[in-house]
């Protein structure tokens, strides 16, 4: 039986809601990012720290990557509990499938914490 | 195992899927790809914002051709992503949450990435 000790509010609706709320913040940062790259053709190295380091765009960016790390965590979850179960890997699913969690959100850690830095020490 | 009379697991190779049973898997995929290509990005972020030179450094790796095709790649999977995602969150929304409506939506949804992807190329290139 696949269990939800690793999922990451341990309760399938509040996973739900969780990712969805991250996917609209994950959609309008996109949406921002990419309408400031098509609209400032002439980028160059100073204007593209200045649009990074406003404060404004920090705490957007602080909850995009927040918001990423949740979506992430209960998208590779579901993925996870669909495949990587004993119908598939026998006996063993469970011990795979926890290490395959492990990777996922140290994976999304190391994101985390490396976003931060990037966008905090500008 | 020809001998068992039912079988114990059903052969997805031999199914014919609807079409937003397609659009669904796809869109699990492209979500997966993203996960593992934020990897380049955030190298790429990363370096950009490190100073000039790195900005410089940036700019120069974005103009091989093997970043302009992940880049390609990674704009193409997140344009896909976001409209099946949207369209998500609109049947989630009890909006179209029908037979027809979730073929549309579907048919909408490729219609949409193909464009998305097509400008995502004239884009990068
Ligand atoms: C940019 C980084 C993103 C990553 C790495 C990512 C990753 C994932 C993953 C791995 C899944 C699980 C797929 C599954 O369960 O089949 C997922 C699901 C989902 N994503 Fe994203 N996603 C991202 C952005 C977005 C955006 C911008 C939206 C905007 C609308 C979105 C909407 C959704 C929705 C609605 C689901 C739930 C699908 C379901 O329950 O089947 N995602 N995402």
């Amino acid at each position: 039986m696949v269990t939800n000790a690793t999922s990451l509010t341990r309760s399938g609706l509040s996973d739900f809601i969780i990712q969805r709320v991250s996917a609209v913040i994950l959609a309008l940062y996109t949406l921002v990012v990419i309408g400031f790259l098509l609209m400032t053709p002439e980028l160059d190295y100073g204007t593209w720290v200045e649009f990074h380091a406003g404060t404004v765009m920090r705490l957007f960016s602080t909850l995009a990557v927040l918001a990423l790390a949740a979506h992430a965590w209960i998208g590779m979850w579901t993925v996870g509990t669909d495949y990587v179960r004993e119908h598939y890997f026998g006996q063993r699913a469970t011990v795979f499938r926890s290490i395959y969690m492990v990777i996922c959100v140290g994976v999304l850690f190391v994101f985390v914490a490396w976003s931060l830095q990037i966008f905090w020490r500008l | 195992m020809k001998t068992r009379e039912r079988p114990v697991n059903l052969d997805l190779t031999k199914f014919s899927f609807p079409l937003p049973a397609l659009t669904s898997i796809t869109h699990r995929i492209s979500g997966v790809i993203l996960f593992v290509g934020l990897a380049f990005l955030l190298y790429a972020l990363n370096l950009s914002l490190s100073s000039p030179t790195g900005y410089a450094d940036a700019v120069a790796l974005f103009d091989a051709p093997l970043a302009k095709f992940v880049t390609w790649g990674l704009l193409t999977a997140l344009g896909y992503h976001l409209v099946a995602g949207i369209k998500h969150l609109f049947l989630d929304f009890d909006f179209g949450e029908t037979l027809q409506g979730a073929r549309l939506a579907s048919q909408i949804t490729i219609v949409a990435a193909v464009i998305l992807s097509i400008l995502a190329g004239v884009w990068v290139w």
